[in-house]
């Protein structure tokens, strides 16, 4: 099932849930406690935010042993991914780039 | 036109640049001078020349862009294929780039089409973490617009 864009923003509207997902896409899967030490927020409060955006479709848990590991589903982000408007971002900031280098070129 | 083309999207992004059209053709074909504006590769300006693009790979996007030059037009024009690469490929992107240079009053217009956009691509599955850093900027105004 997909989350529908509204609820996926509003998921991703609160910063501390918002930190704990980037948290899990760019450091891969790791444990509540491992995201508590950096998230500067009590270990019920991480949790509580897992639960919401395991709803959402962005987080997935897997128990190991007598933990819980929780890893990221950007596939989840799918509804709001445009491929156009991501590449017209994606462009018009490497134009920005060719142009400071075409400044500092010689001619 | 047929329908498959019909079916498909382009992207344009246009900018005039107050320089040389010889100097901007250097910018967009020497892979050391493209690798500190776009992407680390090994691009030679041969129509056939197969190469990558890198970036830093994340998970669920192995960071590499899958290209074939297509047209070498010297300070003209110059294509290349822009394609999903290793696993991804099968379901991913499959575009053409397409630099234009335009002299103009005051400089070239430097155009750059992105073709080949199906609809499926508009929701795209892989590279959705790839798009996560960008998106995240303007995800703050859309949300605050939500309550």
């Amino acid at each position: 099932m997909q989350a529908a864009p509204d609820d996926l923003f509003k998921t991703l509207a609160d910063p501390t849930r918002r930190a704990i997902f980037e948290r899990l896409v760019r450091d891969g899967e790791q444990t509540v406690r491992a995201l508590t030490d950096r998230a500067g927020v009590s270990q019920p409060a991480v949790s509580k935010h897992l639960g919401v955006l395991k709803l959402a479709g962005l987080v997935r848990d897997r128990p190991e042993g007598r933990s819980v590991r929780y890893s990221a589903e950007p596939q989840g982000l799918a509804p709001l991914i445009d491929w156009m408007s991501l590449y017209g971002a994606f462009w018009r900031d490497r134009f920005d780039r060719l142009e400071t280098l075409l400044d500092r070129m010689d001619q | 036109m047929t329908k498959l083309a019909a079916a498909t999207r382009s992207l344009v992004v246009e900018r005039e640049m107050p320089h040389p059209r010889e100097k901007i053709w250097r910018a967009l074909t020497q892979g050391p001078l493209i690798e500190e504006w776009l992407m680390k590769n090994d691009f030679q300006p041969v129509v056939g020349h197969r190469f990558n693009f890198r970036a830093t790979p994340m998970p669920h996007w192995n960071g590499v862009t899958d290209c074939q030059v297509l047209v070498v037009e010297p300070n003209e024009r110059l294509s290349y294929s822009w394609n999903a690469s290793g696993e991804e490929a099968a379901g991913g992107l499959k575009t053409v780039v397409t630099w234009t240079l335009t002299p103009t009053k005051g400089g070239v217009l430097v155009r750059m089409e992105q073709s080949g956009f199906r609809p499926e691509d508009e929701a795209g599955y892989q590279g959705a973490s790839y798009g996560w850093q960008r998106f995240v900027g303007g995800l703050e105004r859309v949300a605050a617009g939500l309550d």
